[in-house]
């Protein structure tokens, strides 16, 4: 028999064979193995057993507006909800065009929603939340919304750029809906809290501080040292100052700075002063990625005949931003959490409704509960975005290898 | 300074597409050009070569102003290179340059790498653009990789969508950098095929290259550069049979064995 026809040898393992090789291979192992299997076992029997045990979940069920939207009018609600459905049209409409980044987020945003109604409608956890039926119907309504959009984007198979102009308006619509505008009555952003402040605090920041930080990342590589050092200046300048003292300078300072009839309110305060500051580490990643570039991919861009604009554009940057993908992820998923030092200039997003609803009298003794909660909304949210960041790469970093 | 000045007192028939005279360049204290003189007339196909670190490379870079010469002045097509950015422009659009490790835009496939200057300099249409590559794809021997990234193409198919890029442009004159020593040997001759068709169609050519049989066979003069100055310049024939300098001797003896 000639050496090209042999079959591979087999590779295939029994689940018993694959035990004893890999967790009881020798006497430390095995060791290794019973002690870290036991400690497991403790841990999910002790909390596991608190959670569905002895855990008062209904503080967090009582309580559950306040943890999504603080002390947003209840009569309002259906704007927010109208926004979810608008992004989550958009989104399955990106995932029928653009392909497998968006599909990802797609799939996450709608099992997401699906998860959530799901916890909340069965026992034993389910039953103890409230206000259930219209918060279900909208989950569900959502999640299913992603899909017909989906459905529909293959069907009708809308231009990419269509779709580029409707993320792009859906930044002023989210605004003119949550904060109201023209015929919809003004919601003050004193209102706004929990959740939905988290969420909109870190996606602001992250849809601002990422342009500005390319820019101050290409202004610190300029040609012109009054660009250079205005640029090399704001960022490390900002790199040496805690975000605390930004958030505390931005809501003090920038007050008495402006004029008078200026007022811009707290939560814009918080917004610029979280963009400020997280723009400056953008700016440093993006450098280095820019360090990557060899210089003939300059040199070819320039012999073609591109201005450093083009060459910026459409052949360094798309290079240098692909490379500093999971370290921006990386900073954004810090952003995220990062938002609950706003608490500290009195704004309620979820860590600072959580620690007012401890502060009321029915919640005493809730604390785990309430510190439990916030955990993992804050564990889902980044897990997720961190899922989304390894799609990303794997996709973008096609022609890159 | 206006654009469309022509090289002064310079008779007609001397006047070059490419002129260079009394070039100087230095990096730091290293005097690496020392007094290049050099015309190409419209249609020529001119070999540069010589030992490493004469200045080959830094010569022919500062024809398309990739390096600033300090002394001296460059005519391309009539243009005096200057800091004139506008004369940068006009005379960059007019020469296309192939790089020793093709500088291939690796985000990009090859079709996007040909098309990427035609669409964002020239403003041609999207479809214009494609059709237009094709068919330099076509004229390289290429069309099958189009849609393949730089990184799954070898040697020789990425130096052949450099030059297709190169020419998308439409230029009238093209610069080699030793287009072909970055190559295995078995690459080296679709290149080589490449440029000799290439030199068939009147394009004004400059090549640093040590690849002597191509020499032999396509280029009508030959420059000898030593120590940052062109010692001998001469038709291949000239070069190769009876060289005058010592140096040269040496120098080709030593690459033909
Ligand atoms: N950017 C630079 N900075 C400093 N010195 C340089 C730079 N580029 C080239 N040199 C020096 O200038 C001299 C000429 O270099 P050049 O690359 O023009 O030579 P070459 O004839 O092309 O050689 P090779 O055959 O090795 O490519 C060399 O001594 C080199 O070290
Ligand atoms: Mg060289």
């Amino acid at each position: 028999m000639s050496i090209e026809t042999m079959a591979p040898p087999s590779t295939a393992v029994t689940p018993l064979e694959w035990m004893r090789r890999n967790l009881f291979s020798s006497i430390a192992s095995s060791l290794t193995t019973g002690l870290i299997g036991g400690l497991l076992i403790w841990l999910a029997v002790n909390v596991g057993g608190w959670a569905i045990g002895e855990a008062r979940w209904e503080v967090v069920g009582n309580n559950l507006r306040l943890f999504l939207v603080g002390q947003y009018p209840a009569t309002e609600a259906w704007r927010l909800w109208l926004n979810l459905a608008v992004l989550s049209v958009m989104t399955g409409l990106s995932a029928a065009v653009f392909g497998s980044t968006t599909r990802t987020l797609a799939v996450s945003t709608s099992a997401l929603q699906l998860l959530l109604a799901l916890l909340i409608v069965p026992s034993p956890l389910g039953t103890l939340i409230p206000p259930t039926t219209s918060l279900v119907l909208g989950l569900l309504g959502n999640a299913a919304g992603v899909w017909a959009a989906f459905v529909a984007g293959r069907l009708l198979g809308p231009p990419r750029r269509w779709l580029m102009i409707g993320w792009l308006l859906t930044i002023p619509l989210t605004f003119v809906l949550v904060s109201g505008f023209g015929p919809l009555p003004e919601v003050r952003s004193t209102l706004w809290g929990g959740l939905l402040l988290t969420v909109l605090l870190a996606a602001v920041g992250i849809v601002l501080s990422f342009p500005l930080g390319v820019l101050l990342a290409l202004g610190r590589r300029s040609g012109l040292p009054a660009v250079r050092v205005l640029s090399t200046a704001y960022i490390e300048i900002i790199r040496g100052v805690p975000l605390v003292t930004i958030l505390f300078m931005a809501d003090i300072m920038l007050p008495l700075l402006l004029p008078g009839e200026f007022r811009i309110d707290r939560v814009a305060r918080a917004m610029g002063g979280i963009t400020l500051f997280s723009a400056a580490y953008v700016a440093e990643n993006v450098r280095g990625g820019l360090q990557a570039i060899p210089m003939g991919q300059y040199e070819a861009a320039h012999a073609l005949g591109l201005g450093s604009l083009a060459t910026n554009l459409f052949v360094v940057l798309p290079q240098a931003l692909r490379s500093v993908i999971p370290a921006n992820v990386g900073l954004f998923i810090s952003l995220l959490k990062d938002t609950t030092l706003v608490t500290i200039v009195g704004l309620l997003e979820l860590l600072g409704i959580g620690r007012a609803i401890l502060a009321q009298p029915q919640s005493l003794g809730a604390h785990l509960e309430v510190y439990v909660f916030i955990a993992a909304a804050f564990f889902v949210l980044c897990y997720a975005m961190s899922q989304a960041s390894y799609r990303l790469e794997r996709t973008m970093g096609l022609g890159s290898r | 300074m206006n654009a469309e000045r022509p090289a002064p007192d310079v008779p007609e028939a001397e006047r070059g597409i490419i002129v260079a005279r009394d070039v100087h360049k230095w990096f730091g204290s290293l005097h690496v050009l020392r007094g290049i003189d050099l015309t190409v007339q419209a249609g020529e196909v001119v070999v540069i070569f010589g030992a490493s670190g004469s200045g080959k490379s830094t010569f022919i870079r500062t024809i398309n102003r990739l390096e600033e010469h300090q002394q001296g002045e460059i005519f391309v097509d009539g243009i005096e290179l200057t800091n004139d950015i506008r004369n940068i422009a006009a005379v960059r659009s007019e020469i296309g340059m192939v790089f020793q490790s093709f500088n291939l835009f690796p985000h990009l496939t090859a079709l996007q790498n040909v098309t990427l200057a035609p669409v964002r300099v020239r403003r041609w249409s999207r479809d214009r653009a494609e059709q237009a590559a094709m068919e330099l794809l076509i004229r390289v021997g290429i069309p099958e990789q189009a849609h393949k990234y730089p990184a799954q193409l070898s040697g020789g198919q990425q130096q052949r969508v450099a030059i297709a890029r190169a020419l998308a442009m439409q230029p009238k004159i093209m610069l080699f950098d030793e287009p072909t020593s970055a190559l295995d040997p078995e690459m080296i001759n679709e290149v080589l095929e490449v440029m000799r068709e290439l030199a068939g169609t009147g394009i004004t050519m400059l090549c640093v290259t040590h690849e002597m049989g191509f020499a032999r066979a396509v280029a009508n003069r030959m420059a000898f550069f030593d120590h940052g100055q062109i010692v001998e310049e001469g038709p291949p024939a000239q070069i190769f049979e009876a060289p005058e300098h010592e140096r040269t001797k040496r120098f080709l003896a030593q690459i033909l064995h």
